[in-house]
């Protein structure tokens, strides 16, 4: 079964390579029932945004 | 060797100012870990050839310094780690101190713990624009652990795959995605704290 810290892991890892079938589908499963899973999801790539926005000139 | 050659091509207009700035700004971050010390000035030069290579990535003086800062901390703990003389215990160090723990965001069952659960981010477009959340973010970059920092860094602006920051960092592909999730967990979470309460009050 699938818990939050393994889902986030999995969530994470999926920003950096592509995931196996069934990797992606328990952590789908996994979100679509847990709300924090699913703000993770969305938030980490405000993060990756932030980051690239930290490396472009201010009045870009 | 030159900026210009070590930065062809580099949008960013490097002056001396600039550079003279970060650099300063170093050389006091490495003396408060190192004291007054001889190698003070070659860890800073060390760090800042080696932070250039990638320079062409960053714009923006806030991005620059922040870099700057994650590999001299990065190269401080090669120095530290070298004088101490003993040998290097891996799995401690890959658990402990340069990567940081699993933030304790989940309790035993690993279920997000109340408090730290993900709350509602309202409109982190708008966010991404004001100058800010842009400080916030920077200081939760700051404070993540050195190597936590610089491998979300290389993931994310510079784009290099997990295997690439693995074999330039000598780890494997597995740990830099644990190092990665462990960071993400820790900036997300500390943007909670300090950007979407703040939020709230408001």
């Amino acid at each position: 079964m699938m818990n939050c810290q393994k889902t986030t892991q999995l969530i994470s890892e999926a920003r950096d390579r592509p995931l196996s079938f069934r990797e992606h589908m328990f952590m789908r499963m996994h979100v679509m029932m847990c709300r924090g899973c699913a703000r993770f999801e969305r938030q980490v790539s405000v993060l990756a945004d932030a980051a690239k926005r930290l490396a472009r000139p201010p009045d870009d | 060797m030159s900026l210009s050659e070590l930065t062809p091509g580099l949008v960013f207009p490097l002056d001396g100012t600039f550079m003279a700035r970060i650099r300063s700004d170093m050389l006091g971050f490495a003396r408060r870990e190192l004291g007054n010390d001889v190698e003070v000035e070659d860890v800073v030069h060390d760090a800042i050839t080696g932070g250039l290579r990638n320079l062409r990535s960053f714009r923006g003086e806030a991005a620059i310094r922040t870099w700057m800062i994650a590999i001299l901390k990065y190269k401080l703990a090669d120095l530290m780690r070298e004088r101490k003389r003993r040998p290097v215990n891996a799995s401690a160090l890959a658990d402990g101190e340069c990567d940081g723990p699993l933030p304790s965001v989940f309790d035993r069952r690993g279920l997000w713990r109340d408090a730290a659960r993900p709350a509602r981010w309202e409109n982190p477009e708008a966010d991404l624009h004001s100058a800010q959340f842009m400080d916030v973010f920077d200081d939760c970059l700051c404070g993540l652990p050195d190597r936590q920092a610089r491998i979300f860094m290389m993931r994310e602006v510079i784009g290099l795959s997990p295997s690439d920051i693995a074999g330039e960092l000598g780890l494997s592909p597995a740990h830099v995605s644990v190092i990665l999730h462990r960071a993400r967990l820790s900036l997300r979470a500390c943007l909670q704290a300090k950007w979407l309460q703040l939020d709230e009050t408001a």
